[in-house]
């Protein structure tokens, strides 16, 4: 009997009318946990009941303290005939169990009904006692804590970091029980809502013990996903990465911001916790295989160049991180293979060394080899034993080997940015895995202080460490061209860098981000079963093939030269197949300059022809030299020579395009700007090709003062304001012609995300100058002919005076000046001692005043307008960021996981499928909010929509929607009000390594 | 092909104020779309008339969810649905609270009832407001009287607290609370030149003056109702035109004063009487409901338009009726001093201040 839940029900406010005579309520509320209940007194004809009810307590094993949710349900008492219900609370009571998260739940939490939306509010009081259980072979394994933060949370230090948890749980899906046939929609939508509850908190308990089996106290990087399979079942599966945390408690008093030689430090720093999660990155074009599982890998070039140190970008890395980088690194060499072994054997000792993790703790992130991808067909009517989850266990069994041989072949241990997916319909059901292969340090990963020993890790500059290659360079898996290190010149680097990671603060980044999609539609045949999978198998090389290669021609039309926060989403439906690849486009300044984009067409004996390509050709190199201009990519010139001889580029068969490395000399003509790189040759063999090649081109560029990218952080803006917006937008499209080419859907699917776009830029107009952080596309396939998209990201505003420090160059034609005196000087204060402590700061602080990007008086005023979001009462921020700009989250309270069902059977009377929609999600964040708030939080963080499914009948006037949403509910303090407590000048120097400042 | 279903919901709700100042106008989404375009939106955002549509359709929504909670502006600071920082809830509710002048002087005085919405659309048609708008208006005005009728207290003060409304806005709520209770007539064509301001600041007199409330505020009756024993009291006053003596003193009193101040002496001594009978014959006619609802139209027949037909100014009919009250005060034989304070004569002024030449 290890403990004991006790609740209390205070009030209720704003109830429905249930008695239409007289206008008013009699309501009451039962209180059940596990299979008791229990029931306050009727509270007459109110619409505002106190029923200031006694403490009801359930004693209850610990066991189901962590699966079960506490269900309060609120009722309208009727004499004559059954109670009629009101709604229903459902409460999450595992942050409870947790001493360092939440104490009480105590608040105005929403009373949801399935059928009527939220319906009043109810004021509870929820609080545990919980008895020390010793038992070591107990079932329950209260006291781990769950993040969905995927890097160390912020008020937390890495002690050690255990490795991959995984879990899956299977039940029958109440939808398709027989008895669904004769319940009411809502008894079968509550039978949904709790199970999933029931399912996620097992879920959750059972994870939990194969933490504190592997020796561990926490989970970072929690992704918890369901899959409705349909008649076979209902999946909640659930992967993380095992941590051992600490919690820092005191603030940063005598930190000084960590040198970039000793990690090690900076890891023992309470700074440390709240700085922006780094990520390493690699590449991979996708290979495909025939089989129906397949991977990719990551292709490469590489240049080297000469040093000339008084370039921007080279003064950006700081110079002592340079020089005993190189020189450390060459006597350490033996010693370094010597350890890598050891961390390999480390790591081997696992059954999969991946880690859900996308930011890391410095110096644990040594190298990146590219990224990993697998995925596979399976068909849901073949389970023998649909009710068991072997089935599925073993089918993400092989997925996880596919991945693990994978990133061996690049010369990796370990996967980092590792998530997991399902795409269904019907009975077949695609699987899909990703990561980024690399190399970590072992420092996280043993026992024991090996500080001796792994002082020579450190020694590679942070700056560019991650982009070295960790494969041999004579045996490389895939052909590469390799250069050395522009930032260090000691190491060998790829030419293109692909990752699921966010990129790592201390990367040497030029210019700024931006978001990069490539979107593509593919018709397939209706099937059944087996010939279904097979098609679909076939389809995949082909779509992930393109897809990459939109990835590519795009990333170099933007001048960059590395993608963060890959995340390749395959969707299937009966008739077709989307596929949206997001990422987010850098410069890395270790790696070469790309090459541009040439084109060549296949008659050139036509004269008309070749003036249509030379056009094309021009309107693309025009198109690189004005989004260099955009991002503020200005490299500086170097002499390069190419080491050793340039392996041959990979010939990437495919129908549409062919790419192959010239020599320089043949494309000198074209390449105008952008150094003497090899061009990426795009060769035009027909229409489709120029039809592809016409929509790079005509993407839509954006609006001025705005910045986007899905991954944490945008290179080169800094200085963020506390003004941030979530939002969530869904859009969905019908295609009503069913004769519809590859071509055809290709477009309708990019405007549709463009489009989305847009929208997005126009209705944050007011933010300006901002950046779209985090976003994150979701697209399904609903139905025949639906084509569904729905984005979740933040806009957050910045600062534009300090935004651009980079910019000397670029930013001299968009300066405005009406900057007053006193704006000035705090510019350059602050500045002066950001660029001190901060190796992407510009060291001429001079040069920020005029880098504006927008005119000045306009912006100013919009977002003046904004600034009300500071601290009123109830205010709940939602992020699905893991910080909140400008402020110090000082305590986590637990994990927020909520699932709802709504359905109608009134859709024209809601205002049809927008009108719906829109008032469930609102619903939902007011619930998000309110449990938050109930928690004692004021923001959620790394919060996602992870489920948004949504069914409609408009002929029978109905609709339905599940909606899966999860963060972690935290309290943050405003680093204004943290300042006026502690007395040290430390702040300016913490916020601006945040990059999460506002000012 | 086309977009089925395209949402944004923000954790914070945004609301453009020019959007809902069109949805509150009653613009259908393609008129606010043109209305949009024309006022430059799309080249200052590089927006194209599609993305303006879709937040348009989009904010129109998000008003409709919220329209239910702003016909009870208490509730939209603690509901949980939407997060609107407090400012943002001061404007929406004023907004949508505020009405059109030329709207509210059709409807001024009637009675806020079923068969006053029916004929809305001869308003809208007259007024060239939308209907939309005009039921909003008229559906505020009667949702505000509801709530105050049956509440003790100050008018004024519990229309500010139940609505959340700027002092002014609740000010001219109660004016229209009070015309509607009353039935004052305002719509009869010699009242047309009198605009809203000018019957509510009559209204804010009457309320301070001749209520229950105004001479006592503890009193179980409200603002709302014309306080019954000072109308009965009225009736008192007669005794200035009936008595002979008492009216010429009376005319002596203020001529005295009057002599030497004016252009239009001999206008106001030749009329002395004609006005006084009328203005105390108004006064006494009170206690009749009925005659209630012709108080201002009396009052412009019976008074401004004699005033006026001599070419009094303004001054003329204030110092007049200055010197007509205090006159009052020294009359041997008046002994209805506190009623006679009560009337508070210098509100009809301005009935006259405004447009003096019309």
């Amino acid at each position: 009997m290890p403990g004991k839940l006790k609740a209390k029900i205070v009030a209720g406010r704003h109830l429905p009318v249930m008695d239409r005579a007289s206008d008013l309520t009699d309501a009451f509320v039962e209180v059940k946990f596990g299979n008791t209940t229990f029931k306050t007194d009727v509270y007459p004809k109110s619409l505002n009941p106190q029923w200031n009810s006694e403490w009801f307590k359930f004693e209850v094993d610990d066991e189901d303290l962590q699966d079960e949710p506490l269900q309060i349900t609120v009722l309208d008492h009727d004499t004559y005939s059954a109670n009629d219900a009101i709604g229903k609370v459902y409460i999450d009571i595992d942050p409870l169990l947790c001493s360092e998260a939440a104490t009480v739940i105590s608040g105005w939490l929403p009373i949801y009904d399935t059928i009527h939306g939220i319906r009043g509010e109810i004021n509870v009081l929820v609080k545990v006692d919980l008895f020390n259980d010793l038992n070591r072979f107990r079932q329950s394994s209260c006291g781990v804590k769950f993040f969905c933060t995927t890097s160390i949370p912020r008020c937390y230090r890495a002690i050690m970091v255990h490795g991959f948890v995984e879990e899956l749980v299977v039940n029958e899906d109440p939808e398709y029980q027989w008895i669904d046939r004769i319940r009411t929609p809502r008894a079968s939508n509550e039978a949904r809502q709790r199970l999933i509850f029931l399912m996620s908190g097992e879920l959750q308990r059972k994870i939990g013990l194969k933490v504190l089996e592997m020796g561990g106290n926490a989970v970072v990087g929690y992704l918890q996903c369901f899959d409705l399979e349909g008649e076979s079942g209902l999946v909640v599966r659930a992967i993380g990465t095992a941590c051992t945390l600490e919690k820092i408690s005191t603030f940063p008093a005598t930190a000084t911001y960590p040198s970039n030689s000793s990690p090690s430090k900076d890891m023992k720093e309470p700074g440390f916790g709240e700085e922006t999660p780094g990520v390493p990155l690699s590449s991979g074009p996708p290979t495909p295989l025939r089989a129906q599982t397949f991977s990719s890998f990551s292709p490469s070039k590489s240049y080297s160049r000469q040093s000339s140190s008084s370039d921007t970008e080279l003064s950006l890395t700081p110079k002592t991180g340079m020089g005993s980088g190189g020189s450390a690194g060459k006597e350490a060499g033996p010693l370094k293979a010597l350890l890598r072994q050891q961390t390999q054997s480390a790591l081997e000792q696992r059954e999969y060394p991946f880690f859900t993790l996308t930011a890391f703790p410095p110096g644990f992130l040594l190298h990146v080899g590219g990224v990993v991808s697998a995925r596979s067909v399976k068909l849901l009517d073949r389970i023998h034993n649909p009710d068991e989850p072997e089935t599925r266990d073993a089918w993400w069994e092989e997925i996880r080997q596919e991945i693990k041989s994978h990133a061996k072949a690049l010369g990796c241990h370990a996967v980092v940015g590792y998530s997991e997916s399902t795409s269904i319909c019907e009975e077949v059901c695609i699987l899909s895995a990703s990561g980024t292969a690399a190399i970590l340090s072992s420092r996280f990963m043993q026992d024991g202080p090996l500080d001796a020993e792994h002082r020579f890790e450190e020694v590679v500059s942070p700056g560019c460490g991650f982009c070295h290659i960790p494969y041999d360079e004579l045996n490389i898996p895939f052909p590469a061209q390799l250069t050395y290190c522009y930032c260090c010149r000691h190491y060998k680097v790829p030419d293109v860098l692909f990752t699921t990671i966010d990129l790592p603060t201390e990367a040497n980044v030029t210019g700024k981000g931006c978001l990069i999609q490539a979107r593509l539609c593919r018709t397939k045949k209706k099937a059944q079963g087996e010939g279904n999978a097979t098609a679909i198998s076939n389809l995949l090389p082909f779509l992930e093939y393109e897809l990459h290669t939109q990835l590519m021609n795009k990333l170099k039309l933007r001048g960059m030269n590395a993608l963060f926060g890959l995340r390749i989403q395959i969707s299937v439906g009966e008739t077709m197949l989307l596929g949206l690849a997001s990422a987010t486009g850098v410069y890395l300044t270790a790696l070469p300059s790309p090459g541009g984009i040439q084109i060549t067409g296949k008659t050139p004996s036509d004269i008309t022809y070749e003036q249509h390509i030379s056009n094309m050709q021009k309107k693309i190199n025009d198109t690189i030299t004005k989004n260099k201009e955009l991002y503020e990519i200005n490299p500086p010139e170097v002499v390069e020579e190419i080491i050793g001889s340039p392996i041959p580029e990979p010939c990437q068969r495919s129908r549409l395009f062919r790419s192959h490395s010239e020599s320089s000399d043949e494309v000198s003509e074209l390449d105008l700007s952008h150094g003497k790189k090899d061009a990426f040759v795009l060769e035009i063999d027909d229409t489709d090709a120029v039809e592809d090649i016409h929509a790079l081109l005509t993407d839509f560029s954006i609006p001025a003062g705005f910045y986007s990218c899905n991954t944490e952080i945008m290179p080169g803006i800094q200085n963020w304001t506390s003004a941030i917006q979530m939002f969530t937008s869904v859009r969905v499209f019908r295609l009503n012609n069913a004769n519809l080419t590859n071509q055809g859907l290709n477009k309708i699917f990019s405007d549709l995300c463009e489009n989305l776009l847009k929208s997005l830029y126009f209705k944050l107009r007011s933010m300006v100058p901002c950046c779209l952080c985090h976003l994150n596309f979701t697209v399904a396939i609903p139905e025949d002919e639906l084509i569904q998209v729905a984005v979740t990201a933040v806009a957050m505003s910045f600062d534009k005076e300090q935004s651009l420090e980079n910019g000397k160059q670029s930013g001299e034609k968009t300066l405005i000046k009406a900057i007053t005196d006193e704006q000035l000087q705090f510019n350059l204060e602050l500045n002066a001692e950001t660029s001190s402590s901060n190796p992407l700061s510009s060291p001429k602080g001079i040069t920020m005043e005029k880098a504006s990007p927008l005119p000045e008086g306009r912006s100013r005023s919009l977002r003046s307008n904004r600034s009300y979001s500071g601290s009123s009462v109830a205010v709940v921020k939602m992020t699905p960021l893991s910080f909140i700009p400008g402020a110090k989250i000082i305590r986590y309270l637990g994990i927020i996981n909520m699932f709802f069902i709504r359905e109608t059977t009134s859709l024209r009377e809601e205002g049809g499928v927008s009108g719906f929609l829109h008032t469930f999600i609102a619903e939902v964040f007011a619930m998000v909010r309110a449990h938050v708030a109930a928690l004692g939080g004021n923001a959620v963080v790394s919060y996602s929509m992870k489920e948004c499914v949504f069914m409609e009948n408009p002929n029978k006037n109905q609709a339905q929607c599940l909606i899966n949403v999860s963060g972690d509910a935290v309290i943050f303090v405003r680093e204004s009000e943290l300042e006026l407590t502690s007395v040290q000048p430390q702040s300016a120097t913490t916020q601006t390594s945040n990059c999460g400042e506002g000012t | 092909m086309s977009v089925e279903l395209d949402v944004f919901v923000g954790n914070t709700t945004i609301m453009d104020k020019e959007v809902y100042q069109l949805w509150l106008n009653g613009y259908t989404v393609n008129d606010a779309v043109k209305v949009r375009i024309e006022g430059g939106v799309m080249e200052e955002c590089e927006a194209s008339a599609e993305v303006l549509l879709s937040d348009t359709m989009d904010q129109y929504r998000t008003f409709q969810m919220c329209e239910r909670l702003l016909h009870h502006p208490a509730k939209l600071a603690n509901q949980l649905l939407f997060q609107i920082p407090p400012d943002r809830q001061a404007m929406l509710i004023e907004r949508y609270y505020a009405f059109d002048d030329s709207f509210v002087r059709e409807v001024l005085g009637k009675k806020l009832s079923k068969g006053t919405k029916k004929d809305l659309d001869d308003v809208s048609l007259k007024t060239g407001i939308t209907l939309k708008s005009c039921r909003r208006q008229f559906d505020n005005f009667k949702r505000v009287f509801k709530v105050v009728e049956e509440l003790k207290g100050p008018l004024v003060e519990n229309i500010r607290q139940h609505f959340l409304l700027p002092d002014q806005l609740a000010r001219d709520y109660a004016a229209i609370v009070f015309f509607a209770n009353n039935r004052f007539e305002t719509g009869k064509k010699k009242l047309l030149y009198l605009t809203f301001q000018d019957f509510a600041f009559c209204a804010g007199q009457l309320i301070n003056n001749w209520t229950v409330g105004a001479v006592d505020n503890m009193m179980e009756d409200m603002d709302v109702d014309l306080d019954k024993e000072f109308l009965q009291d009225l009736k008192d006053l007669k005794i200035l035109i009936t008595d002979k003596d008492l009216l010429d003193q009376h005319k002596s009193l203020v001529c005295t004063a009057l002599r030497g101040k004016t252009n239009v002496f001999n206008e106001m001594e030749a009329n002395f009487k004609n006005l006084s009978r009328g203005l105390v014959n108004i006064a006494a006619k009170l206690i009749n409901a009925k005659d209630v609802r012709d108080f201002f139209i009396d009052l412009v027949e019976k008074f401004i338009e004699p005033c006026r037909s001599d070419k009094w100014t303004s001054i003329d009919v204030n110092l007049y009726l200055t010197h007509y009250t205090n006159s009052a005060h020294i009359l041997d034989t008046f002994k209805y001093y506190a009623v006679w304070t009560r009337t508070h004569l210098h509100a009809v002024v301005h009935l006259m201040n405004i447009r003096p030449d019309v």
